[in-house]
């Protein structure tokens, strides 16, 4: 750049030049070599753009991070409604035939009875026994067999139906039978064995006023084993449902509420009733909301966070490789422009070596064997850098070389040799400083390709891993058809902040580059 | 001219030999592969013999129970005649394997690049001709755009617009559902629509770099001596700028084109994955995310060949197109 300390004369000083002479000094404005390609560099728009970008996606990643009110891998819940199966209901349309301890009423029988009953006829007769029935009340009767002497009850045939309040087990018959006599005759009370029992409206029977079995049309079971149906549901449930509801809210003993939808199914004939639980579930594919700018994600991970933490990844991943390739390649590139012969020779076939390496496939299958091992995500993180900056120094070692070749012939050089200053000080103080412009043009250049090979691996699954946030492993989701239709907050917006800034760093290098040019037109 | 061409060959060669060394080293020191998988698949099976067992028979048919350098010298002398063994993942021959994918892979790059060259060569040149003018800031902008696109973003953007809003292709593979029922000639068209999306994406990923390539070449014939001369003679700016400008630029533009030519048979890996079309750079993927070993070396090998002969051709050919270059 030695030949860039030309004076330049800016328009701004062409109005002041008439106070002065030709020759004087103040008619000139100077400007060092640096200040030059700053002012030629501010002065492309696509350039400063791009450095722009930069800036937002460093404070995006780097400040956001740690602004944010949500850690990178924090999860989120909601509260969800479910609808769980919960009781079944059916209505008791047909007679039910409870039979008395052993004794036995045979389905043959039972047709008999039907039809018996349906002539009018008071006694029928299967399997060779003889049967009477009479009528106690409406869809009741008592079932005798006439075999003996006199008639003996053994069965009763009813719609409505007794169960025990207390749990599963089942009522004695002649409890049973007792209570039904008693809703029949519309009485409050009856004795039994001594016992005396009492009968409300509703069909519960109490034994001194502890509630045991209660009558009813209908039949309701509870669809889990563990679960135990209590009486005062069940008698709610069945209001709810002579009544023609579809939803009903019940409290139990303990004050929990909770909701229920009753549905019916008419090829069945009964009624089945969903209880609505709220269940704490991972909030997850939630859309952007104030809580959640960006959604979450399908972990239930703030979506604008995690972008945060990813740029703060992408970014580390995309410096750290380029600082490694560029240390090997000036190294490298150095040594073997410098010396030439024999050196220079075996450190290009070694640059040509790597160059011919195909490094996405070799780094594809390095990551797949990660997998295998089943490696720390941080130390696969460090590996991922190594490889990438270790398969990447071929260019920049080319680069330093081919401009250290033409520079080492040049009177300064020979004046430092002259002078006895040390190799190793010739190579890394006078000729590497005169290939930076080049290099940082390169360096900015490859930071955009680095973060997108590096997004690209984490895309396929083989770079940075749950649950380090990279851009392209939020992308990633979109290998998931059902993600990529109807999730746009999740992709879109990593997929925006990656072109960004690897666009960023290209238009900056660009700019860079231009203005580095000592031929450059302005 | 012959001596050069021979003993740069011969530098391939020895820089080869090299690049396969290496990856065989690589692949031999991978911690898992595809046959611990069928090893321990096989010991599995109820009476069947250990894993241990299992991995020492197959390792033995593979040729895998050899040391590194032994194991490498065998490798060399099959591939020397075209033999690469059989892939373990596909279980046919690699080159077999390698054969059904390869064309579908051609196809597609080859389309695509006669499309790149269409649309990036015309545009690097008018950007260089109007230098800082809006056209040249909207086209750089457009090439470093398409040059910044990561591969698999842009063909989800691309998949969500052209499959799943519009409805126009299918998200992936290269036939579609009824393609059996088809006619031949609409089996064609069949195919052909399935390779719009992914020519498209390889497309405009590509675009970029040949347009600033074009550019810059371009400006830096325009700043030379000779276009001064021809505009002092006063042609005028057409002739200087096709006639005059554009044959040198074609110099640089015609080595690249021709070193990027055996680059048509790569296949493009992320792109066909993302497709799933079948083609050469799927295919290695799948094999290579599997660990099959001999599939995986064929086609890291291929690659290298396929990069040292487009550096190959690009140095002839810049000494064939420019008569001022002369080869030592």
């Amino acid at each position: 750049m030695s030949e860039e300390n030309k004076n330049l004369n800016t328009p701004d000083n062409n109005e002041n030049s008439q106070e002065y002479s030709l020759n004087d000094d103040r008619r000139v404005k100077t400007l060092s070599p640096g200040r030059l390609v700053a002012k030629r560099f501010f002065r492309n728009r696509v350039a400063v753009t791009g450095l722009i970008i930069l800036a937002f996606m460093f404070v995006f990643s780097f400040i956001g991070g740690w602004i944010t009110p949500y850690a990178e891998d924090q999860l989120f819940y909601r509260e969800d409604e479910q609808n769980k199966q919960y009781a079944g209901v059916t209505e008791n349309t047909e007679l039910r035939y409870v039979v008395a301890e052993g004794e036995s009423f045979p389905a043959l029988a039972q047709a008999q009875f039907y039809l018996a009953q349906k002539s009018g006829e008071e006694e029928f007769s299967a399997l060779g026994k003889n049967y009477s029935y009479k009528e106690e009340g409406e869809d009741f009767y008592s079932l005798y067999s006439k075999d003996g002497k006199i008639p003996v009850l053994i069965a009763f045939a009813s719609k409505t139906i007794v169960s025990s309040s207390t749990g599963n087990e089942k009522v004695p018959f002649d409890l049973q039978y007792e209570l039904l006599h008693c809703l029949n005759a519309k009485e409050k009370s009856f004795e039994l064995d001594g016992v005396k029992y009492e009968v409300d409206d509703d069909g519960v029977l109490t034994k001194g006023g502890e509630e045991i079995a209660y009558a009813s049309q209908y039949v309701v079971q509870a669809i889990m084993g563990d679960v135990y149906l209590t009486r005062s549901f069940k008698e709610e449930l069945i209001d709810a449902i002579s009544i023609g509801d579809t939803e009903f809210v019940f409290t139990d003993e303990d004050g929990t509420t909770a909701e229920y939808t009753i549905t019916y199914n008419a090829a069945t004939k009964a009624y089945s009733v969903l209880q609505t639980v709220s269940t704490r579930v991972f909030d997850t594919y939630s859309p952007p909301s104030g809580a959640h700018w960006l959604g979450t994600d399908r972990n239930g991970m703030d979506m604008l966070t995690r972008l945060m933490y990813g740029g703060r990844v992408s970014l580390y991943i995309g410096f750290i490789v380029v600082i490694i390739e560029s240390v090997i390649g000036v190294i490298l590139g150095g040594i073997s422009g410098y010396f030439g012969g024999w050196v220079d020779n075996l450190i290009m076939r070694i640059v040509d070596i790597f160059y011919c390496i195909p490094s996405m496939p070799i780094i594809i299958i390095l990551g797949a064997a990660m997998d295998a091992m089943r490696m720390d995500p941080q130390l696969r993180m460090v590996w991922l850098m190594l490889i990438l900056g270790f398969l990447g120094w071929a260019g920049i070692a080319r680069l330093v070389r081919g401009q250290i070749l033409s520079l080492r012939e040049q009177e300064f050089m020979t004046a430092t040799e002259a002078t006895g200053i040390r190799v190793s000080r010739r190579i890394f103080k006078h000729l590497i400083p005169n290939v930076i412009p080049q290099l940082i043009v390169t360096m900015t250049m490859s930071l955009g390709s680095t973060i997108l090979i590096e997004a690209t691996l984490s895309f396929l699954g083989l770079g940075v891993k749950f649950p380090f946030a990279s851009w392209g492993n939020i992308i990633n989701d979109v290998n998931d058809t059902h993600v990529l239709t109807n999730y746009w907050f999740i992709w879109i917006p990593a997929g925006i902040c990656l072109v960004a800034t690897v666009l960023a760093f290209n238009l900056v290098g660009d700019g860079l580059r231009d203005a580095f040019d000592p031929k450059m037109k302005r | 001219m012959k001596k050069f061409i021979i003993k740069r060959i011969l530098i391939s060669i020895v820089i080869l030999i090299f690049v396969a060394f290496i990856i065989y080293i690589l692949m031999r020191c991978l911690p898992t592969s595809y046959l611990e998988q069928v090893a321990r698949q096989k010991s599995m099976q109820p009476g069947s013999k250990s894993f241990e067992e299992w991995m020492a028979q197959l390792s033995a048919t593979y040729g895998m129970d050899k040391g590194i350098i032994p194991g490498f010298i065998a490798w060399c002398g099959k591939a020397i005649v075209g033999n690469f063994g059989d892939s373990w993942k596909w279980t046919v021959p690699v080159v077999e394997k390698f054969h059904d994918a390869i064309w579908i892979s051609f196809i597609m790059g080859a389309i695509s690049f006669v499309l790149e060259l269409i649309i990036a060569i015309p545009l690097g040149i008018i950007s260089a001709t109007k230098q800082y003018s809006k056209t040249d800031y909207t086209i750089t902008i457009v090439a470093l755009t398409c040059y910044s696109l990561p591969t698999f973003f842009f063909a989800s953007l691309l998949k969500l617009v052209f499959s799943v809003k519009l409805g126009w292709f299918d998200l992936g593979g290269l036939i579609g559902r009824n393609f059996d029922h088809l006619s031949s000639w609409g089996q064609f068209w069949d195919r052909a629509a399935h390779l719009v999306l992914p020519i498209f994406t390889l497309v405009v990923i590509s675009i970029g770099s040949l347009m600033r390539y074009t550019r810059t070449n371009m400006l830096e014939v325009l700043n030379a001596d000779y276009i001064r001369t021809a505009r002092a003679k006063g042609l005028s700016e057409r002739r200087v700028i096709y006639h005059h400008a554009f044959r040198n630029t074609l110099i640089p533009i015609v080595t690249i084109v021709g070193g990027s030519l055996p680059g048509l048979f790569s296949g493009a890996l992320i792109t066909e994955t993302l497709y799933s079309i079948p083609g050469i750079g799927y295919v290695s993927y799948q094999s290579m995310v599997a660990g099959d070993i001999p599939f995986s070396m064929f086609y890291l090998v291929f690659l290298a060949i396929l990069t040292l002969l487009g550096n190959l051709i690009s140095d002839i050919l810049y000494a064939v197109v420019d008569p001022r270059v002369r080869i030592a």
